[in-house]
């Protein structure tokens, strides 16, 4: 099927994805589901770059990550990932288009999920070197969402 | 490269014992990456959940997405998405 929507991007972002060598792995890891989703607790990732008030903002090619408190109102959420590979209009309008809280908070209104972690987590995309990723603050995340109990991770690019 | 950071950070979290599940806007790069299970949509980057205040679309994508845990195929999982391109 290929790269459906690389005709939407601009030439020279074409170019760069052509080129760049990107990770391959051969193996999947897999950890099966053992209960319904109505008893987990959920978390959620995005690489939207979002960052709160009194947050540093995120630099070009960042490896870290802002803790975003599940308490927070999403509309206070500040779009950290500018890029030229994107419009951000929509993410600006509505940041659960990337990060999507007030869903999952519907979700567990309504009873199909247990409850929302206490923490979810924002990283950077565009990230061309994710050696520090990798081998840092990926593993950190998951280990912190390991210590929370989290029993699903839904992740969102931008 | 956001599609690739979101594969990447998902393979970590699925590593500690963590189920996980995500939404990709570019197949090549989730091909190559291979997190467990991830849900192609059809929309351009910056839209990953389809429409901004649009709660029902962006519901059925979660919902879809939701819908891996219960896939009972070989990981890795990718599956396209039964919602339409609006954009």
């Amino acid at each position: 099927m290929g790269m459906p929507f690389l005709r939407e991007l601009n030439p020279i972002i074409r170019f760069f994805m052509r080129f760049y060598p990107g990770k391959e792995y051969n193996t999947t890891p897999h950890t099966p589901l053992r209960i319904p989703l109505n008893e987990c607790k959920v978390a959620l990732i995005t690489t939207a770059g979002f960052f709160l008030d009194g947050q540093n903002p995120f630099e070009l090619n960042d490896c870290s990550y802002r803790e975003i408190p599940n308490s927070i109102q999403t509309d206070k959420l500040k779009g950290g990932h500018k890029s030229s590979a994107y419009d951000e209009q929509g993410i600006e309008t509505d940041p659960n288009l990337a990060f999507p809280l007030d869903r999952f908070r519907e979700l567990k209104a309504v009873g199909k999920i247990s409850s929302l972690n206490h923490r979810h987590f924002s990283f950077m995309g565009s990230i061309t070197k994710p050696k520090s990723l990798i081998e840092n603050t990926a593993p950190e995340v998951a280990q912190k969402l390991k210590t929370d109990s989290v029993d699903v991770a839904f992740l969102t690019p931008v | 490269m956001c599609n690739q950071s979101v594969g990447l950070i998902q393979r970590a979290v699925e590593e500690v014992g963590i189920s996980t599940v995500s939404i990709t806007l570019l197949e090549d790069i989730t091909r190559k990456v291979k997190p467990p299970r991830a849900l192609l949509v059809p929309y351009n980057l910056g839209y990953p959940l389809g429409e901004p205040n649009n709660p029902e679309l962006q519901h059925a994508i979660i919902a879809e997405t939701l819908a891996l845990f219960e896939c009972d195929e070989e990981s890795p999982i990718l599956k396209v998405s039964q919602q339409r391109e609006e954009k």
